[in-house]
């Protein structure tokens, strides 16, 4: 849910990484945080268990400036991808305004990808809201493997998998070297912040 | 879920609603957020102190992980939200559907007047966003 504060002339709005587990989420935010300066990040807050496992959820909020008179305050979310955190997925998408799928390309999370995708699909669906609705759009990480021994999998197989029904942008990234990472920011920010102006806001916003 | 529009008037009269029944009690700070975790308003003297941001997230975050568990264990919802410190304890109430009331209050404030004046607040509060909205 955004919130748009009319007498701050602010509008806030939640982006939510999804995608298996060790996809590289995490790395995305990390990546963001390290590259921004302070006057544009808040805080990262992270709740994981020792081995870097995302627990619960990391967040990064970030302020992105005007646009039309309107500060643009974007809050950046991960979920835990393990299976077994399925109920604080849940939680941490309420209110999603839009979503990054993370997907790897790693050969052995073929299976992973598209279980990740379901449950995503599940758990709007238990919020009455569809992809159709929420913009979305598509991350293939850890690009950067393609040319290594480690086997992976081709984008055309990719988009078959998750691509087929979503039909959207998709972007070919490394997160831990940050190819990829902030033209995913800059999509989902403009699809977001062009939703909720859309649906609140007479006027259309660009950006 | 839907989203929230706040307009300048709706925080005022909330603002001064929060001024009136919490702060003037002796509350330390009080935090009205919505559920994905939104600061919607924010009054008290120590508000500049504090990371509101990651208050508010996990605030959200803890009031849904809480509800959860009243539904696994075959509760509607747990009636008191509570966590105690040395010198400062934090009380969580939810308001109308998707709003949460965050309060923080010291030694010199007792439980019972939080809840009190929350209940009260809650009602209140619930009034202007339906007005509004
Ligand atoms: N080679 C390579 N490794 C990556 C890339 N992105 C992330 N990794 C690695 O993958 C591992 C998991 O990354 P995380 O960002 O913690 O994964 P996550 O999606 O947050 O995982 P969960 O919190 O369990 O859901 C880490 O060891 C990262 O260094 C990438 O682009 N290329
Ligand atoms: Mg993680």
């Amino acid at each position: 849910m955004a919130l748009i504060n009319l007498s701050k002339r602010e509008i806030h709005c939640k982006i939510v990484y999804y995608g298996p587990g060790r996809c590289g989420k995490t790395t995305n935010l990390l990546y963001i945080y390290n590259a921004m300066n302070n006057q544009a990040r808040g805080k990262m807050l992270t709740i994981e268990t020792k081995g870097e496992r995302t627990l619960f959820f990391d967040l990064l909020p970030l302020n992105l400036g005007k646009i039309n008179g309107f500060d643009i305050r974007i809050q950046l979310y991960t979920v835990p991808g393990q299976v077994i955190y399925k109920a604080t997925r849940k939680l941490v998408l309420k209110g999603v305004d839009g979503l990054v799928f993370v997907a790897d390309r790693l050969k052995v999370r073929h299976g992973k990808n598209m279980e990740s995708l379901q449950d995503l699909h599940r758990n709007l669906l238990e919020y009455n809201l569809t992809t159709e609705e929420i913009p979305i759009i598509l991350q293939f990480n850890k690009c950067d493997l393609v040319p290594t021994p480690i086997p992976t999998l081709t984008k055309e197989e990719l988009e078959i998998d998750l691509n087929s029904e979503l039909n959207t942008k998709v972007f070919e990234a490394a997160a831990t070297k940050g190819i990829g990472v902030f033209e995913t920011l800059k999509e989902i920010s403009k699809r977001t912040i062009q939703y909720v102006a859309t649906k609140h806001l007479s006027t259309k916003l660009s950006g | 879920m839907a989203d929230l529009v706040l307009t300048t008037s709706v925080l005022e009269e909330t603002k001064i609603q929060i001024e009136n029944v919490l702060i003037q009690a002796g509350v330390n700070t009080v935090l009205l957020i919505d559920e994905a975790g939104n600061v919607v308003a924010a009054c008290g003297h120590k508000t500049c102190d504090l990371d509101m941001t990651s208050l508010a997230a996990l605030a959200a975050a803890n009031f849904g992980a809480t509800s959860q568990i009243a539904k696994l264990i075959g509760e509607d919802d747990f009636s008191l939200l509570f966590h105690k410190g040395k010198k400062d304890s934090v009380h969580f109430a939810r308001i109308s559907t998707d709003l949460i009331l965050v309060t923080i209050f010291g030694e010199s404030v007792s439980l019972g007047l939080v809840r009190l004046r929350v209940a009260q607040l809650a009602k209140t509060i619930e009034k202007t966003f339906g007005q509004n909205n």
